[in-house]
C-alpha cells in the first residue's frame, strides 16, 4: 500500500466523522447508464446467499424426516422426531446436548468475567509489559484449534489430568478469553469518560460510579461477548475431541455417529439451535434500531 | 473480524491512562489463565515433540529426551500431508476472497442507504454460523453425493462424466473449507468496504478511469487491511482443519491434511511425539507465513 492510499484512508475516516450526512446523503446527481454492475452484482449476491443458505435449509427439511436410523433418503414428513427428540438411542442425542450446553455456560461466564476484566485493564491503565499482554492475547485466535486442542492434551498428559468435563471447560474458557476482550475492548473504548466524571462530581464513590454508571453501560458489549463465547464453546469440535476422554458433546457426538448415519433427531436439535440463535440475534438489532429511534426522538 | 478489532482499538491514543494497582487485579487472573493453559500447553508440546519411547514402556509410554528426529521423521512420511495442508488452504482462501469480495462489497457500499437490508444481509452471512460445522459439511456431502438430485441431474444433462464423483476428492474438500470458511472472509470485507469513502470513486471516474482502472487502483487498495484479515482469518483454520478432509465427511484416503495426521497419531496411534512435533511444524509454519505476508502486504499496524 502506498504511502498517498493510506494517507487517503486516513483522510476517508475522518471525512466519515465530520461528514457523515454529505456521504450518507442524496448523490450528486450522476450521468445513468445502465451498466453491467447495475443488474450483475445483485443478482450475485441473490445467487451467494442461497448457496450459502443450502446447507441449512438441507438440515432444516430433513429433521422432518421419517427416517429409519440413518437420515440420508427422504421417506416422507413427519414431526415425530421433533416430538420425541430424546427417544432415540437411549437419549445420547440430549446428554450430549446438555453436555454442550453445560460446558458452554461454565465457560462462558468464566471466560467473560476473565476477558472484561482485562478489556477494562487494557482501555483505562498504564502497565509495564502491555505489548506482551497484547501479543498474549492476540496469539491462541492466530493458533490453529488443532495445535490449541493437542497443546492442552499435552500438557493433560503431562501433569496426569484426566480428561472428562472439566478438561473440556477449561480448554473452552482458554479460547473464548481472547475474544471476549475484543469485544468489550471496543465498547470500553467508546466510552464516554464525561459521564463517570458526571459520577465522581455528583460524589459517586469508585464502586458506586463503577456498578451505577460504568458497568451499564458496558453491558451490550459483555453480552455480545457472552453470546459470541457460548457460540464458540457450543460448535467447538476440534479443540473437545483432544481433551474431552469419554464426555460426549452435541459436535463430537455428530463426529462419531458420521460414519453409520446421523438420525434425524441431531437435525432437530441443530434446526432449534438455530431458530433460537437466529431469534436472539434478530431481537437484538430490532431493540437496538427501536433504542436508536427512541433516543433521537428525545433528542428533538 | 478479530485482527481489525484489534487494529481499530490500538490505533486510537488513549489519553486518560492512570497507573493503579488496580490494574494489577484486572489482568492477574485472566493474564494467570492464559499462561497456564495457552502458554504452557505450547511449551509442553515442544517438549513432548522431542521425547522418546520409553525403553522398557508400553505403548504410548515416552521419557523426555532431546530427539529432535523425531521432526525428521514425521517430514519423511508425512510431507505430502504438510503439502496438501497449504495447498488446500490456500485454494480455499483465494476462491473465499472472490466469492465473498462482491458479496462484501454489495452490503458494505452499495446497501449503505438502506441499513435494515445492509443488518438483514449481514445477519445471512453469520446464518451458517448458528447451524453445527460438522452438520452443514455432512449436508453437502449429502446434496453432492452420488446418488442425489443434483448429481443425478447434471450426469443426465451430460454436464457430468458419467462415473464422475464428488465425495473423496480433493476438489470436494476444498469446496467445504471455501463454504465453511467464507463468513470469517466477508465480515471483514464488509468492515473494511463499509469505511470506503464513495467519493474517491468518483473522483477516479472523473479522472478518466474506468470503472476496471477504479476498481484496481482505488477500490482494492483502500480494502487491503480487510482483505489481509479476511486472508488469515481464513487461511489459519482452514489450514489446520481436519473435518472437512476426515473420511467420513467430504475427504478421502487421498485427502488426509495435517489435522488428519496430528488427531490420528494423538487419538489413535497413541504417538504423542509424532502429533507434537507435526502440530509445532503447523504453528511454525503459519507463524512464519503470516509474518511475511502481513510484512509484504504493508499491512504491519494490522498486528
Amino acid at each position: 500500500m502506498s504511502g498517498e492510499v493510506q494517507a487517503a484512508a486516513v483522510l476517508g475516516g475522518l471525512a466519515e466523522s465530520e461528514e457523515l450526512e454529505d456521504r450518507r446523503g442524496p448523490q450528486r446527481p450522476r450521468r445513468r447508464r445502465i451498466g453491467l454492475g447495475d443488474w450483475l452484482l445483485p443478482v450475485y449476491v441473490v445467487l451467494a446467499f442461497i448457496f450459502l443458505l443450502i446447507p441449512i435449509a438441507y438440515t432444516f427439511v430433513f429433521s422432518f424426516n421419517d427416517s429409519l436410523k440413518s437420515n440420508i433418503a427422504w421417506r416422507g414428513f413427519t414431526f415425530d422426531k421433533w416430538l420425541n427428540v430424546c427417544n432415540v438411542e437411549g437419549g445420547a442425542v440430549c446428554e450430549a446436548f446438555g453436555n454442550s450446553i453445560v460446558i458452554g455456560l461454565v465457560s462462558t461466564v468464566v471466560a467473560t468475567t476473565l476477558g472484561t476484566m482485562i478489556a477494562i485493564a487494557l482501555v483505562r491503565y498504564r502497565f509495564r509489559a502491555r505489548s506482551s499482554i497484547s501479543l498474549l492475547l492476540f496469539l491462541p485466535m492466530a493458533t490453529p484449534e488443532v495445535v490449541l486442542g493437542a497443546g492442552l492434551a499435552a500438557q493433560f498428559l503431562a501433569v496426569g489430568v484426566p480428561k472428562d468435563m472439566l478438561t473440556i471447560i477449561l480448554a473452552h474458557t482458554m479460547f473464548c478469553i481472547s475474544f471476549v476482550v475484543v469485544t468489550v475492548k471496543a465498547r470500553v473504548a467508546s466510552l464516554d469518560p464525561a459521564l463517570e466524571e458526571a459520577g465522581r462530581d455528583l460524589y459517586g464513590s469508585p464502586r458506586e460510579v463503577f456498578w451505577r454508571i460504568t458497568f451499564p453501560l458496558l453491558t451490550p458489549g459483555i453480552m455480545a461477548a457472552a453470546l459470541l463465547s457460548f457460540a464458540l464453546s457450543f460448535d467447538d469440535f476440534i479443540i473437545t475431541n483432544f481433551n474431552s476422554g469419554s464426555v460426549t458433546t452435541f459436535p463430537k457426538y455428530i463426529y462419531i455417529s458420521a460414519s453409520r448415519g446421523i438420525p434425524a433427531e441431531a437435525n432437530v436439535i441443530a434446526s432449534a439451535v438455530f431458530i433460537v440463535a437466529l431469534a436472539i440475534v434478530v431481537i437484538a438489532q430490532v431493540s437496538r434500531a427501536a433504542r436508536a429511534k427512541r433516543l433521537a426522538a428525545e433528542m428533538t | 473480524m478479530a485482527f481489525a478489532a484489534f487494529a481499530t482499538t490500538e490505533a486510537q491514543p488513549q489519553t486518560a491512562r492512570r497507573k493503579s494497582p488496580i490494574a494489577l487485579f484486572l489482568l492477574l487472573p485472566g493474564i494467570l489463565y492464559l499462561v497456564l493453559f495457552f502458554l504452557t500447553p505450547l511449551i509442553s508440546l515442544i517438549l513432548t515433540s522431542l521425547q522418546a519411547p520409553s525403553e522398557f514402556g508400553d505403548i504410548g509410554v515416552y521419557d523426555y529426551a532431546f530427539n529432535w528426529q523425531n521432526y525428521v521423521a514425521v517430514i519423511e512420511s508425512y510431507w505430502p500431508h504438510i503439502l496438501r495442508s497449504f495447498g488446500y488452504a490456500l485454494l480455499a482462501t483465494v476462491f473465499a476472497l472472490l466469492f465473498s469480495y462482491p458479496i462484501a462489497y454489495f452490503i458494505g457500499v452499495k446497501a449503505r442507504r438502506r441499513p435494515l437490508l445492509q443488518s438483514l444481509l449481514l445477519v445471512l452471512v453469520i446464518a451458517p454460523f448458528f447451524i453445527s460445522f460438522l452438520l452443514r459439511t455432512l449436508a453437502w456431502k449429502q446434496i453432492l453425493s452420488d446418488e442425489s438430485l443434483i448429481i443425478t441431474s447434471l450426469k443426465a444433462l451430460s454436464l457430468l462424466a458419467p462415473d464422475a464423483y464428488f465425495a473423496g476428492t480433493p476438489f470436494a474438500v476444498v469446496f467445504g473449507l471455501t463454504y465453511n470458511f467464507i463468513p470469517f472472509m466477508t465480515l471483514p470485507l464488509y468492515t473494511a468496504l463499509e469505511r470506503l469513502d464513495t467519493r474517491y470513486l468518483e473522483a477516479g471516474s472523473d479522472l478518466y478511469a474506468n470503472s476496471f482502472t477504479v476498481f484496481r487502483k482505488v477500490t482494492i487498495p483502500l480494502s487491503m487491511p480487510g482483505i489481509v484479515a479476511g486472508t488469515l482469518l481464513t487461511f489459519i483454520p482452514a489450514a489446520g482443519d481436519y473435518i472437512n478432509a476426515s473420511r467420513d465427511f467430504l475427504g478421502g484416503p487421498d485427502t488426509q491434511m495435517m489435522g488428519n495426521v496430528i488427531e490420528a497419531n494423538f487419538l489413535v496411534l497413541l504417538n504423542y511425539p509424532a502429533a507434537a512435533a507435526l502440530s509445532i511444524i503447523l504453528m511454525a509454519a503459519i507463524l512464519v507465513l503470516v509474518g511475511v505476508y502481513v510484512k509484504r502486504s504493508g499491512t504491519e499496524d494490522l498486528l
